[in-house]
C-alpha cells in the first residue's frame, strides 16, 4: 500500500468537496438526498392541499409558487408538475442515492475491511453526476416551460407533447450514468478487495443486499437510458420512436412521421423500474438486517436463506415488469405468464420477512432508536408487501389498477417501509461516521411521529383506492366515489403535514449531535462486523491495520465467549 | 338510482364482477390472516425476549419447522388464487368475447378531455372514420361519404344503454393514453392511440340508474375532469332516446334525400 500518499495531508476543497474517500462521498450523497428528500416531501405537502381543500386560496404563501398558483389558487398543471417531480425527485434523488449512494458508499468498503473503494475517482465522478442530474432536475422548476409535468412513468405520447419533458430527459441522463459508474464500482469491489479470511458466507447481509442491489442498476437502467434518449429525439429531431400515425392533438392532426408506438416505452421503462423497486427495498433490508443482530444480540436466522432469496429475488425482478401493464390490452398469454412471476417473487420476499421476525425468537432486545426503526419497518414492509398482490394477478388489478390502491401499495414498501429503515441507519451509523451518538428522547420523538404519521398518510389510501378513485387526480370531488370519500383524503392531508412537524426533532438532531452528541468509542453498540473495529471516524484509509476475519458477520451470545459479541476481527471469541 | 358509494368497493352492477370482487375479497382475507398471525408473534417476542425479561440471548437458533409450513401454506394459497381465481376471471373478460351480432355496439374515441360515444345509429353498423377528417363540428372524423354512417351520432361523455344487455365496446383514443373505466362496471381498459381495444360487459337487471365513468391514467391538465355519465336505462327508455338522438343528428341529411 502507498502509505505515504494515504497519510499526505490534503487541502480543504480535496479532503471534503472534490474527494476520492469514499466516506466523505457517501456523507456527500447522504446529505444531498436528505436535502432531496425534504424537497420532494415538501412537493407533497402542498398537492396534499390542493387534495384535501380542492381550489381553496393559497392566500399570501400563494405567492412563493409564482405561475402554478393563479389568484390564489393552484393551477391543475402545476399540481401534475408537483406530482411528476415529487415521484422523480424521491426516488432518483432521494431514496436510492441515499441508500446506495451514501449507505453503500459509507459502510460497504468498511464492513468488508477495505481501504477504499475499487475505483476512488469513479466513486467522486459517480457523485458529481448525480448532483449535476439533480440540480438540472430542481432547476427545470425555474425554466419558461417548467418542471416534467407527465408523472415520473412519463409515458407517452403525452410526454412527447408535454412541456418540461426535455430538461427532465437531460437529467435523468447524468442520474442514470451517475448510477452507472456507482454499481460498477460496487461489484468490483466487493469481489476484489474484501479482507482476508472474509468468504462469501461471513459478508454482513447489508453487503449482499448492496451487491444484488447494484447488479440490478448495472443491467436495469441501460434499457432507460436508451428510452430516454429515444424520447428526447421524439421531441427534438421529430423521430416517432413512440408516436403512432394519425395522432389530433386538440383538434388538430400532428405533423409527425408516425409509425411508432407508445406501449415501447412502457415496457422499456418497467424492465427498470421493477427492478428499480428492489433497488428501492433490497439496502432497507440489508440496515435492518444488521441493526436486529446487532439488537437481539443473537445470529440471524436462516442467514443463508437470506441470502439465496436476495438472489433469487434479484434474478426474478427482471421477468415481473409487465404486471404494471396488465390493462394495455394483454391477452391471456402475457398476463398469465406475468402474474405467475409475480406470485414467485413474493416467495423470496415472504422468506426474508419470515427470517427477520424470527430472529427475535430467543432474543435480547435492546430498544434502542435505530431498533424502534428497524422493528417498524417490518410490519410496514409486510403490509407494502401483502397489499402488492391483489395488483400482482391481473384479475383484482382491473379494479385496483390505478388507483389510490397503488399509491398505498407501493408507499408502504417504500416510506414506511424504506425510509424508516434509512433512519434506522442514519441512528446506528451516526456514531462511526461522526464520533457521537444522536440524542434519544429527540429520537423517540422522531421515530413515534413518524410511524403514527406516516401511517395516517398512507393507510386512508387503501380505502380511497377500493373506492375507486384514480391516481393523479387534481380534485377528486367530481366523481361520486370520490366525493364519498373526500374525509379520507383531509385526514391524510392532515398526516402529511405532521409528518412534516415530526422531521423537526430529527433535522435539530442531525445537525446539533455533530458538535454536541455524546462520545462514543469505536464500538458504541457493541457490534461484532469490521466497520466498528476501525476508529470512529475511521481516517482516510480506514483501518490502522489491515483486518483479518476469523469468523461470520453475527457471532453474539456464543456460548463460552467472554462477552456476548465476538467481533469477526478476534481471533478468540 | 343513484348508486352507494363509501369507504370499500363501490356496488357491483356486472354480471361478470363477481369474479374480479371474490378476488378481492379472497386476497383480503389471505392478508389479514398473515397479518394478524405474524402480528402476534411479532408482539409476542417484543415483549417476551427484552432486555429486561431476557438479559442474556441463546446462541442456537430456533429449529422448529413452523416457518416452513406456514410458507408452504402461504404457496399453496397463492396457487389457488392464481389458477383458481384470477386467471379464470381474467378468461372470462378477455376471452369470452360476446358475438357481435348479440350485443350492443358502441365505439368510444377519448380525447383529452372527453370520452366521444359513437353510436352506429339504427342501420347498426358505424361509418368508417379518418384522422384527416376531425374537425370541431366532425369529432371522430366521420366520412361524409359513406352511407353507412350517415345514421350515425356521437354523444360526449353520454354512455347510455339498455340494462341487462351485453355491450360491445371499441376503445380508441385520438391523442394521448386514456384509461376507460366504469368502476361500477368493473372494467377498466388503457386505451392506446394507434390501437383499438375491444370490451364488453352485460348489466345484472334492474340496476337502472345513472353512473360515472372516468379516467384512470394522467392525460393532461384536465384528466380529472374527464369524467361522464353511463346511463343504464330500460329499453323503451334507451329507444326513446336513441330515435331522439338519431333524427337531432341527422334529420337534415334525411331531408334532402
Amino acid at each position: 500500500m502507498s502509505d505515504e500518499h494515504h497519510h499526505q495531508e490534503l487541502g480543504f476543497i480535496q479532503k471534503y468537496v472534490f474527494s476520492v474517500d469514499h466516506k466523505v462521498i457517501g456523507i456527500q450523497y447522504a446529505v444531498t438526498s436528505l436535502i432531496f428528500l425534504l424537497f420532494g416531501f415538501t412537493l407533497m405537502m402542498v398537492m396534499r392541499a390542493q387534495l384535501a381543500y380542492p381550489n381553496g386560496d393559497f392566500g399570501i404563501i400563494g405567492k412563493i409558487f409564482g405561475r402554478g398558483v393563479e389568484s390564489g389558487v393552484m393551477l391543475p398543471e402545476f399540481y401534475n408538475m408537483l406530482g411528476a417531480m415529487h415521484g422523480t425527485v424521491m426516488i432518483f434523488l432521494g431514496v436510492v442515492p441515499l441508500a446506495v449512494g451514501g449507505f453503500g458508499n459509507y459502510v460497504l468498503p468498511l464492513q468488508i475491511g477495505a481501504p477504499d473503494m475499487a475505483f476512488p475517482k469513479l466513486n467522486m465522478a459517480s457523485y458529481w453526476s448525480f448532483l449535476v442530474g439533480g440540480i438540472i432536475m430542481i432547476a427545470s422548476f425555474f425554466t419558461p416551460e417548467g418542471p416534467a409535468q407527465s408523472g415520473w412513468t412519463s409515458y407517452p405520447p403525452l410526454s412527447d407533447i408535454n412541456p418540461g419533458q426535455t430538461i427532465w430527459l437531460l437529467g435523468m441522463v447524468f442520474l442514470i450514468t451517475s448510477s452507472l459508474l456507482g454499481s460498477v464500482n460496487f461489484i468490483v469491489t466487493t469481489i476484489q478487495l474484501r479482507a482476508e479470511g472474509l468468504s462469501f458466507f461471513r459478508l454482513p447481509f447489508f453487503v449482499w443486499a448492496q451487491l444484488v442491489t447494484s447488479f440490478l442498476l448495472l443491467l436495469a437502467f441501460p434499457p432507460l437510458e436508451a428510452a430516454a434518449v429515444l424520447q428526447l429525439m421524439d421531441r427534438l429531431a421529430g423521430t416517432s420512436f413512440f408516436l403512432p400515425s394519425g395522432l389530433v392533438v386538440g383538434g388538430n392532426m400532428l405533423d409527425v412521421a408516425g409509425g411508432g408506438n407508445p406501449l415501447l416505452w412502457q415496457h422499456l421503462f418497467w424492465f427498470l423500474a421493477h427492478p428499480e423497486v428492489y433497488v428501492l427495498i433490497l439496502p432497507a433490508m440489508g440496515i435492518v438486517s444488521e441493526i436486529i443482530a446487532n439488537n437481539t444480540r443473537k445470529p440471524l436466522w436462516g442467514y443463508k436463506s437470506l441470502v439465496y432469496a436476495t438472489v433469487f429475488l434479484g434474478f426474478m425482478s427482471f421477468i415481473v415488469w409487465a404486471h404494471h401493464m396488465f390493462l394495455t390490452g394483454m391477452g391471456s398469454t402475457m398476463s398469465n405468464f406475468f402474474q405467475t412471476t409475480t406470485m414467485i417473487i413474493s416467495v423470496p420476499s415472504v422468506v426474508i420477512l419470515t427470517a427477520l421476525i424470527i430472529s427475535l425468537w430467543g432474543a435480547s432486545i435492546r430498544f434502542t432508536v435505530p431498533m424502534l426503526f428497524a422493528l417498524a419497518f417490518l410490519p410496514m414492509f409486510a403490509i407494502g408487501g401483502l397489499t402488492g398482490l391483489p395488483l400482482g394477478l391481473a384479475a383484482s388489478d382491473i379494479h385496483l389498477h390505478d388507483t389510490y390502491y397503488v399509491i398505498g401499495h407501493f408507499h408502504y414498501v417504500v416510506a414506511p417501509g424504506t425510509i424508516m429503515a434509512l433512519f434506522a441507519g442514519i441512528y446506528y451509523w451516526y456514531p462511526k461516521a461522526t464520533g457521537r451518538f444522536m440524542n434519544k428522547l429527540l429520537g423517540h420523538m422522531h421515530f413515534w411521529g413518524t410511524f403514527i404519521f406516516m401511517n395516517g398518510v398512507f393507510m386512508p389510501m387503501f380505502l380511497q383506492g377500493m373506492a375507486g378513485v384514480s391516481r393523479r387526480l387534481y380534485d377528486q370531488t367530481g366523481y361520486l366515489h370520490g366525493e364519498a370519500v373526500q374525509d379520507l383524503t383531509i385526514a391524510s392531508s392532515w398526516s402529511a403535514w405532521l409528518l412534516g412537524v415530526a422531521q423537526i426533532p430529527f433535522i435539530i438532531n442531525f445537525f446539533l449531535s455533530i458538535k454536541a452528541g455524546k462520545k462514543t468509542d469505536n464500538n458504541p453498540w457493541q457490534a461484532t462486523t469490521l466497520e466498528w473495529s476501525a476508529p470512529s471516524p475511521p481516517p482516510h484509509g480506514n483501518f490502522l491495520t489491515e483486518p483479518v476475519v476469523y469468523r461470520g458477520p453475527y457471532e453474539y451470545s456464543v456460548p463460552g465467549a467472554s462477552e456476548d459479541f465476538s467481533p469477526q476481527i478476534n481471533k478468540n471469541a | 338510482m343513484a348508486a352507494d358509494y363509501g369507504w370499500w368497493m363501490p356496488p357491483d352492477i356486472s354480471t361478470h364482477g363477481h369474479g374480479i370482487d371474490g378476488l378481492i375479497s379472497a386476497l383480503h382475507w389471505f392478508m389479514a390472516v398473515l397479518f394478524v398471525g405474524w402480528g402476534i408473534f411479532f408482539t409476542y417476542c417484543l415483549v417476551r425476549f427484552r432486555v429486561g425479561r431476557t438479559p442474556r440471548a441463546t446462541y442456537e437458533l430456533p429449529k422448529g419447522k413452523m416457518s416452513k409450513y406456514a410458507e408452504v401454506v402461504v404457496v399453496l394459497f397463492e396457487v389457488f388464487l392464481l389458477l383458481g381465481m384470477s386467471i379464470p376471471a381474467w378468461d372470462e373478460i378477455k376471452n369470452d368475447m360476446p358475438d357481435e351480432e348479440n350485443a350492443f355496439k358502441v365505439r368510444v374515441v377519448a380525447e383529452q378531455y372527453a370520452w366521444n360515444i359513437h353510436y352506429p345509429g339504427p342501420d347498426g353498423v358505424f361509418g368508417t372514420t379518418a384522422p384527416e377528417l376531425i374537425d370541431s363540428e366532425n369529432l371522430i372524423g366521420l366520412d361524409p361519404d359513406d352511407p353507412d354512417g350517415s345514421d350515425d351520432f356521437v354523444a360526449i361523455n353520454q354512455l347510455h344503454v339498455p340494462v341487462g344487455e351485453t355491450v360491445l365496446l371499441q376503445l380508441s383514443s385520438k391523442d394521448v393514453i386514456h384509461s376507460f373505466w366504469i368502476p361500477v362496471l368493473r372494467v377498466k381498459q388503457d386505451v392506446i392511440p394507434g390501437m383499438v381495444f375491444p370490451m364488453w360487459f352485460t348489466t345484472k337487471p334492474d340496476t337502472n340508474g345513472t353512473y360515472q365513468m372516468a379516467c384512470a391514467q394522467l392525460c393532461g391538465n384536465n384528466h380529472y375532469k374527464m369524467y361522464g355519465d353511463v346511463v343504464v336505462e330500460t329499453q323503451e327508455k334507451f329507444d326513446e332516446w336513441y330515435a331522439y338522438m338519431t333524427e337531432d343528428d341527422d334529420g337534415e341529411e334525411e331531408e334532402d334525400e
